[in-house]
């Protein structure tokens, strides 16, 4: 089957000849039409279309987003905030970056209709330091749309009043963890808060109730309101609507960005029609389907998934629709939309490597498991690769990731041990063999990765 | 030797930072309702102008926003992109994490660092550069990725890697 036509309606504008980030030709394109439409309504109604849209966050849990305002504490009396989270620092994801750089205020009319529907004052757009040129780009971006009414103190003389500041965070992927977020945007180290109590719809910045949303996700909201819930919910496939933004990356002919909706393209599609397939004599080996923390997916590997109905059907990796829903099916998750890929060049024991670098690098250390844990994956792969690889080190790698998730503070625990646990298990034949086959030179032109 | 329970407001430290860097500072703060929550902007805000966070930025940042400087110290600590010590005149941070290692990143960072005849992590002999690697710059798509400075640079593969060494090196010469 061909793949479907990508449908772009996040990405409508992104790389667009002629189109640039200013107010003026995001009005000149519709812009800020919905937040008037918005205005105009309820908040209750804006909520209510939101959750018959189905939508569900973009940012890595795929948590349904009306369901999460529902949640918010409206009675405590304290403000509630809203923080968008643009720290974008999945490994592997990069949609957010292209709506802050050329698309801004797409995201802000995001926020702002957010902010109405939830009756918030105040909006913190958290973007990670390493958008120098992006945090500048909202900053102006958020100066034009106060001086044009439709941010500040009275938005389109409504009397409605809520402002929008920018906070940069400073090079680390905890950050990227909503309580960690908060605790950053609180001016502290980013130490993931525990939950419960510390629900942000309840007990969330500076204690008050607070709304975390990712940078996508806010943009389909202003979709929602353009177009409404019912008819949002008729894109995509059920429990699985909208659209969303692939990042492939990794060895394919064409990595970068598509927008398709949700279901309606497989991982074979993506990656053999729109990506181009393989490189030159290459073979596709494994792909990491949501994210780097997501659990990685070996080519030829076969799922048997129950119908409704009671009967089964088998999918292969490439038969995969790029969904939330049938990915969980098949033991790992859409995530955050990023698509990893890897040939028969990789070797896994060291694509494996590059990854505990990664999260042994970024735990933030407040429990031991996790702290301990990520850092002596990290050495285990680290000495099979560059010292002496046993026969047991696959056990053993998995014995220390099996002694993390579930007993952390934050899900950096299971984001840092899906890759362990999933590499070992699919790839354990190379855990086992390396031994041998690291004194093999590498095929030809294969990268070195850790 | 000062009563230990009590806590005068301590002076402020002076640093040199230049009129822009201090109403910027100012501005930032008015952006929260606590003064705390504009530590990393204000740290930003110094490093930009400065280069690094100096023991005295520490305990200036700490009086002015009412913190004790264990406040400040341990973020600055804690975040990878404060430093406190000067680096190279640019900083070169290539990314190594997996799209771009499978893409030859590592072979990017080796070329910067054979280029400028440094290591990773050090100033270069000649103090023009830093080079280090970092984590993903969330440019996957177009990896080997690297940020110069503020700069994203795409795709940069060795020759690439060789262009932009050649361009820093040509920028520095024609200011000796
Ligand atoms: C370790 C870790 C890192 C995360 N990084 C990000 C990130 O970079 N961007 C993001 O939007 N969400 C990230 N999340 C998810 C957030 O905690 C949160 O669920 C999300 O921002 C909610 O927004 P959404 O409901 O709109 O998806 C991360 C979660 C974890 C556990
Ligand atoms: S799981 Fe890891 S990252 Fe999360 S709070 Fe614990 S130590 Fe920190
Ligand atoms: S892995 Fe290098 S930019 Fe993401």
């Amino acid at each position: 089957m061909p793949a479907p036509a990508q449908r772009r309606i996040i990405f409508r504008h992104i790389d667009e000849p002629g189109y640039s980030r200013d107010l003026a030709c995001y009005v000149r394109h519709g812009g800020y039409d919905s937040l008037r439409k918005a205005l105009a309504m309820q908040p209750a109604a804006i909520i209510d279309e939101v959750k018959k849209s189905g939508l569900r966050g973009r940012g890595g849990a795929g948590f349904g987003c009306g369901l999460k305002w529902s949640l918010v504490d409206r009675k405590s009396g304290k403000p509630i905030y809203l923080v968008v989270n643009a720290d974008e620092s999945e490994p592997g994801t990069f949609k957010d970056r292209y709506i802050i750089h050329q698309d801004p205020h797409q995201l802000i009319e995001g926020i702002m209709i957010t902010c109405w529907a939830n009756n918030v004052r105040q909006a913190y757009i958290y973007i990670r330091g390493e958008f120098p040129h992006g945090a500048r780009i909202l900053e102006e971006a958020i100066a034009e749309a106060r001086a044009a009414k439709f941010v500040g103190p009275d938005v389109l003389g409504s009397g409605y009043g809520c402002e929008i500041f920018v906070h940069r965070g400073a090079g680390a992927y905890i950050c990227g963890e909503e309580t960690g977020l908060i605790e950053s945007l609180e001016g502290k180290r980013p130490y993931p808060r525990i939950k419960p109590p510390y629900f942000p719809a309840v007990l969330g910045l500076y204690q008050c109730p607070t709304i975390v949303n990712n940078v996508e996700t806010l943009c389909h909201v202003k979709y929602i309101v353009e177009v409404g819930g019912e008819a949002f919910s008729q894109i995509g496939t059920p429990n699985n609507t909208g659209t969303r933004i692939l990042c492939v990356s990794g060895h394919v002919q064409r990595p970068g960005y598509y927008e398709y909706e949700v279901g309606r393209i497989t991982l074979g599609q993506l990656l053999n029609e729109v990506c181009g397939g393989p490189l030159p004599g290459r073979k596709f080996k494994a792909v990491i389907p949501g994210g780097s923390s997501a659990k990685v997916l070996r080519f030829g590997e076969t799922f048997t998934l129950k119908n409704k109905d009671g009967s089964t059907r088998t999918l292969a990796v490439e038969d995969i629709p790029m969904d939330f829903d049938t990915m969980a099916a098949c033991g790992t998750m859409g995530g955050s939309g990023g698509v990893i890929v890897m040939d028969d060049s990789v070797n896994m024991v060291e694509a494996l490597g590059n990854l505990n670098a990664f999260y042994a690098h970024e735990s933030c250390g407040q429990c031991t498991p996790c702290r301990e844990g990520s850092l002596w994956m990290k050495k285990i792969t680290g000495r099979m690769v560059h010292g002496e690889a046993r026969a047991e080190d696959g056990a053993l790698l998995k014995g220390v990731a099996d002694q993390i998730a579930g007993r952390t503070i934050c899900a950096f625990g299971e984001a840092c041990s899906w890759p362990t646990q999933s590499f070992v298990a699919k790839f354990g034949d190379e855990f086992q063999g390396y031994a041998g086959t690291k004194r093999v030179p590498r095929p030809d032109g294969a990268a070195e990765l850790v | 030797m000062r009563p230990l329970n009590v806590d005068p407001m301590p002076e402020l430290p002076t640093i040199n930072l230049k009129p822009a860097t201090l109403s910027r500072i100012d501005e930032v703060i008015t952006h929260y309702p606590v003064k705390r929550s504009a530590v990393l902007m204000v740290l930003h805000a110094i490093q930009e102008d400065v280069g690094y966070i100096s023991p005295a930025a520490v305990e200036w940042i700490a009086a002015r926003l009412e913190l004790q400087p264990i406040n400040v110290q341990e973020v600055v600590t804690f975040y990878p992109m404060f430093r406190q010590q000067p680096i190279g005149r640019r900083h070169i941070k290539v990314c190594r994490t997996l799209s771009c290692a499978l893409r030859g990143a590592y072979q990017t960072c080796a070329t910067f660092e054979r280029e400028f005849n440094t290591h990773r992590g050090e100033v270069s002999p000649d103090g023009e550069v830093t080079v280090e690697f970092v984590e993903c710059l969330a440019s996957c798509g177009t990896a080997p990725v690297v940020m110069i400075d503020d700069d994203l640079h795409e795709n940069v593969d060795g020759a690439a890697a060789r262009r932009l060494s050649d361009r820093i090196k040509a920028e520095a010469a024609a200011r000796r």
